[in-house]
């Protein structure tokens, strides 16, 4: 049987170290507190640099969804529900999600690799004998450009996936554009859109969050660098996963 | 140890265990001081926790037991912010120069001008490029660390440490890895600190030209009783230490740099004839 202890060591270390960033939240409004360089670089990398991706797979998600919907209401013939399901499903689900995937796979592991990286070259040290923590200088310009990167992807993502059920709604069921464009503003509300989008936030804050993690304890070797990077990439993606049922069963009480 | 002068020592180290985890001890209640303005040498064997010893000192680590003062303040007990107040009289140098990749060098030095004092843009650069040139790499403020060759990101890193005029320099290996003639020149520059800023100097090396150059203490650490085999002045030690493998340690270079010398005069005498 697993013991209080170990469970209490196993979440001790992660539960620290978040304590460690949110006191460092306070940074953000001193002088210089933010490196804007690095706010930047990151932004691009994650936001501006993962649009044609995003854009893609959104795209070929809401083709994909439209195609599935299409053959199973074709039977009972009620077409036009396809631009519900794939409507919903992508301001819910899959946009948020996408974006996630794509932001683990690239700036989850960019973050563990590069702060891994900086613990090799004991740059991490030379920073805290500066007195600088690097909690606050290596977390925080990730997290607030991740912040502004995933929601804004999340728009773009949502809108190509929604342009995707209408390439297979004109295509394969010969609905009119204007029909499946007036179904899809008559269904669609702003709350489901926003709901979505906020969703994606929390998503930013445990993907840079894991990713840090991982960076910072890994072991300070070639090797451990790639280990850290895998393992950013496997708990960002467990974590979204789980933050996402959570997130469904809590927006159920309000009634999305 | 008898204490010859009367200043209060800047680092006091008292009855010190250091290790990894909780079995591995590498080095069991060891007591030192090192003084203002001297240049202190850790010598030892490699992997006796030379680097580990300097990690505690400079307040990384937590060790296994005893206490270390600086300037006579606990690093060891100190809070968070009291050891970050503590940190910022250290110019710490790394062994491989410890540069951030994504900025250029003058950026590097210029961090902890920025965290730490209130001065302009200008005034900053005027000091970047004053540290740049005390280290020999006056105008290379826009390269980036990966264009530069090992040796100058070791000065490059001494630099930023010295960019707020420390107190305290700590330096692990300077010389490692590093052709003769740089690591000469690297001596004379900490031998320049100490005298022009009235730094003091802890350096983990086990280069004998080096600690002969620069050092006023040395202490040698043993691996085998992971304790300190010797403390006091180079040359000192050399002759009259009681301890035969300290004096083995601190006469090789010598007896192999005077042999070499004879051998290389008989030579050329050769030659010549
Ligand atoms: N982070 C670490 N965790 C566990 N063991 C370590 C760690 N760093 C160093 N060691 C071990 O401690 C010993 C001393 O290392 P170090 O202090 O780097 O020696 P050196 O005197 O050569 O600088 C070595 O045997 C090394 O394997
Ligand atoms: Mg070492």
């Amino acid at each position: 049987m697993i013991g209080m202890r170990e469970v209490v060591e196993t979440f001790r270390e992660p539960v620290v170290f978040i304590g460690r960033v949110a006191g460092v939240f306070p940074h953000l409004f001193h002088r210089r507190g933010l490196r804007r360089r690095e706010f930047l670089y990151y932004l691009d990398l994650c936001g501006a640099r993962s649009l044609p991706i995003v854009l893609a797979i959104c795209y070929l998600m809401g083709l994909v969804l439209g195609f599935q919907a299409a053959l199973q209401m074709r039977k009972v013939g009620t077409e036009i529900f396809v631009v519900d399901l794939v409507g919903f499903s992508v301001l819910k689900e899959f946009g948020p999600l996408m974006v996630a995937m794509i932001a683990t796979g690239r700036a989850g592991s960019a973050f563990a690799a590069e702060i891994g990286t900086m613990k090799v070259d004991e740059e991490i040290s030379a920073l805290e004998t500066m007195g600088i923590s690097p909690a606050a200088y290596l977390v925080l310009p990730k997290m607030l450009s991740m912040l502004i990167a995933l929601p804004v992807l999340t728009v773009f993502g949502d809108f190509a996936g929604i342009v995707g059920g209408l390439t297979v709604g004109v295509t394969v069921l010969d609905l009119p554009m204007a029909a499946y464009c007036s179904r899809t503003m008559e269904v669609l509300d702003s709350v489901t859109f926003l709901l979505g989008v906020v969703k994606s936030m929390v998503f930013a804050v445990l993907i840079t969050l894991a990713g840090c993690y991982c960076g910072f304890r890994s072991s300070a070797d070639a090797q451990g660098v790639g280990r850290a990077a895998t393992s950013a990439v496997v708990s960002s993606i467990f974590l979204v996963v789980i933050a996402d049922a959570v997130i469904a069963i809590l927006y159920s009480f309000i009634g999305y | 140890m008898v204490q010859q002068s009367g200043k209060t020592p800047d680092i006091s180290v008292r009855n010190l265990t250091v290790g990894y985890g909780t079995e591995k001890v590498l080095l069991q209640d060891i007591s030192f001081d090192v003084r203002p303005g001297e240049i202190f040498c850790i010598m030892g064997g490699s992997g006796c926790g030379k680097s580990t010893l300097l990690k505690h000192i400079i307040g990384l680590y937590e060790p296994m037991a005893g206490d270390i003062e600086i300037f006579g303040r606990s690093i060891v007990r100190a809070d968070e912010e009291e050891k970050q107040e503590l940190m910022r009289h250290f110019g710490v140098t790394y062994q491989g120069g410890a540069l951030f990749g994504s900025m250029t060098l003058g950026e590097n030095v210029a961090l902890p001008l920025e965290e730490y004092t209130q001065m302009s843009r200008a005034e900053i650069a005027a000091v970047v490029a004053e540290k740049l040139k005390l280290v020999g790499l006056e105008g290379l403020e826009s390269y980036m660390p990966a264009e530069l060759s090992g040796g100058m990101r070791k000065r490059a890193g001494l630099a930023r440490a010295m960019a707020l005029n420390p107190r305290l320099l700590f330096f692990d290996e300077p010389s490692a890895g590093l052709d003769p003639i740089t690591s000469a020149e690297l001596d004379q520059l900490i031998l320049r600190m100490r005298d022009q800023y009235g730094a003091t100097v802890v350096v983990v090396t086990h280069e004998l030209d080096s600690v002969f150059t620069i050092a006023d203490r040395v202490v040698m650490l043993d691996k085998k009783s992971r304790s300190i085999a010797a403390e006091g002045d180079p040359f000192e030690l050399r002759e009259h230490s009681e301890n035969a493998w300290v004096r083995a340690f601190l006469n090789r270079g010598g007896f192999r740099g005077a042999e070499r010398r004879r051998e290389k005069s008989q030579r050329t005498e050769a030659e010549e004839k």
